[in-house]
């Protein structure tokens, strides 16, 4: 079974709650896309290739400062809990861990954690460089990825076109190579149905939005991931200014949002959201969505005040460890279904015990 | 509960209003809901650009006879990245440099990189010799075999690289 004491930070420093707006922003990434000369792309490259591309960049690491004291993880040789459980702290991506249909984990899928960043190798690129943090960020999670980019360049070759920028498997990604997206929570305009005007408004502005869980992920517990469209024509700065300027617009229609629902629902909202912590402070049995929906209530009520007492960090932790991998690993044993919604339920009981009581 | 309007199907859809400030609950069936421009449910997230952009890529290889040409380093060809969506390795940029030009303006609205620039480091000039090497080679050869078409594109991609 996995080590995560062996995960730097635990690979869930992303999950402080600390950083802007850290109550509605869950968290904010980067990543850039970038191939290896001399080799197919992951997709068309043989083993052994995608075997070469990961020992360039272990003989990398002891060069690139942010992952001098880094750890590789052989996605490819963990079992499938592990691999799960890394795609549950957003460590990994569904395709990297083989969690998609029809595609099981490649050989040479690995994952290199460091100081504050990673880098996701034989991904659909050779390398998927990213930086996760806590709340709006993006100009921190920018520099740091910029320089894990920098170091790692200069002593890998990338394949770099002079027209087209960064060259990547999928053209919709080439040219900067970077995607930088925003984990947002937007209950209020879930709530007031001024949601769909606003995401068909992103739209319009060359922006996109997913779900928990990026690509083909469906929107659960109004967690909305706001990212960049396009990734050619315009600078990284010129793409992260402008997703930034969008998020804190849609921040400020959240609160208006809230204070409308406050103003004129009240009652029916305070309702709502105390029979969502009550739910979860007692209930015995919690399916995932369930847990989602509760907590992404509860949240709303922190952020409204209406709940006090009650940490950011304890919200974002149940998310990530309400899960079925997370569970799993810590009941050590694999859970059918309904094992896994009494586990749940237990363990979100159990957080919620620990806090500071609400009702006191 | 029974629909409030059609008083027929179950109610699923739980809506509070706020009419001048008075609180209303009305339950109905999805049916009426939707009748009544109730949006019930949360749009799916849009779907890949890429399907757009494939469709892209199969009108254009329909007029023009690019199908045929395979990348001379991992011998992908338009209709296998058709079929998949991604290209085999860098030299297929160059290998489809037209048609992926047009399809970069259509998808991401412009075919020119302004973000940071790069360049390969030194230790690996080396490895671009090699690439040179290999591509004389193949050129001779192309000469040898009369293939005069891959031996112009041969040559343009000697010119590129030096």
């Amino acid at each position: 079974m996995l080590d995560l004491a062996l995960l730097p930070d635990g690979g869930i420093g992303w999950l402080d709650g600390s950083g802007e707006h850290a109550d509605i922003v869950l968290s904010t990434r980067i990543r850039l896309a970038r191939n290896v000369e001399g080799y197919a792309f992951t997709g068309r490259a043989r083993e052994g290739e995608r075997l070469r591309v990961l020992q360039s960049v272990r003989d990398a690491m002891p060069h690139v400062s942010s992952l001098r004291a880094g750890v590789v993880l052989r996605v490819d040789e963990m079992a499938p809990n592990d691999r799960q459980l890394l795609h549950e702290r957003h460590l990994v991506s569904k395709e990297l861990a083989g969690l998609e249909q029809l595609q099981a984990v490649r050989g040479g899928a690995a994952v290199v954690l460091g100081q504050g960043v990673g880098v996701m190798v034989n991904e659909e690129d050779h390398l998927r460089l990213q930086a996760l943090r806590s709340g709006l960020e993006l100009t921190d999670a920018m520099a740091a990825v910029e320089r894990l980019d920098r170091e790692l360049g200069s002593r890998l070759p990338y394949a770099y076109h002079d027209d087209f920028g960064f060259l990547t498997a999928c053209p919709t990604n080439t040219g900067t190579g970077m995607r930088a997206s925003v984990l947002i929570h937007l209950p209020g305009l879930v709530l007031t149905k001024e949601i769909a005007k606003v995401l068909a408004g992103l739209q319009t502005m060359g922006l996109t939005y997913r779900g928990l869980y990026g690509e083909g992920s469906e929107v659960l517990g109004n967690f909305f991931q706001i990212s960049n469209q396009t990734t050619l024509g315009r600078s990284e700065e010129e793409l992260t200014d402008h997703l930034a300027r969008v998020v804190r617009h849609v921040i400020q229609r959240e609160h208006e949002a809230r204070r409308v629902l406050w103003r004129d629902a009240g009652y029916i909202i305070e309702d709502k959201l105390w029979r969502a912590y009550g739910t979860l402070r007692f209930a015995r049995s919690l399916t995932f969505d369930e847990a989602m929906n509760y907590l992404s209530g509860v949240r709303l009520a922190v952020g409204l005040k209406l709940i006090t007492g009650l940490s950011v960090y304890t919200l974002n932790k149940l998310l990530i460890f309400c899960q079925s991998a997370h569970l799993a690993y810590a009941e050590g044993r694999a859970l059918t279904e309904s094992d896994a919604n009494l586990a749940r339920a237990r363990y979100v009981r159990q957080a919620l015990e620990a806090e500071a009581d609400p009702l006191a | 509960m029974l629909c409030e309007v059609c008083r027929e199907r179950d109610a699923s859809v739980h809506l509070t209003q706020v009419v001048k400030g008075e609180v209303t609950l009305v339950h109905l069936c999805p049916k009426c809901a939707a009748e009544q421009g109730v949006e019930t449910t949360v749009t799916a997230p849009p779907k890949n650009v890429l399907g757009e952009f494939l469709q892209a890529v199969q009108q254009q290889a329909n007029t023009s006879q690019a199908d045929a040409v395979r990348c001379t380093y991992c011998s992908m060809s338009l209709r296998d990245f058709r079929a998949t969506g991604r290209l085999g390795c860098s030299r297929c940029y160059s290998t489809f440099e037209q048609s992926l030009r047009e399809l970069l303006r259509r998808v991401q609205g412009s075919a020119k990189h302004v973000g940071r620039r790069y360049v390969v480091p030194e230790s690996n000039v080396l490895e671009r010799a090699t690439t040179m090497g290999e591509l004389r080679d193949r050129l001779r050869r192309a000469i040898e075999n009369e293939e005069f078409e891959s031996a112009a594109a041969l040559r343009d991609q000697i010119r590129d690289v030096e």
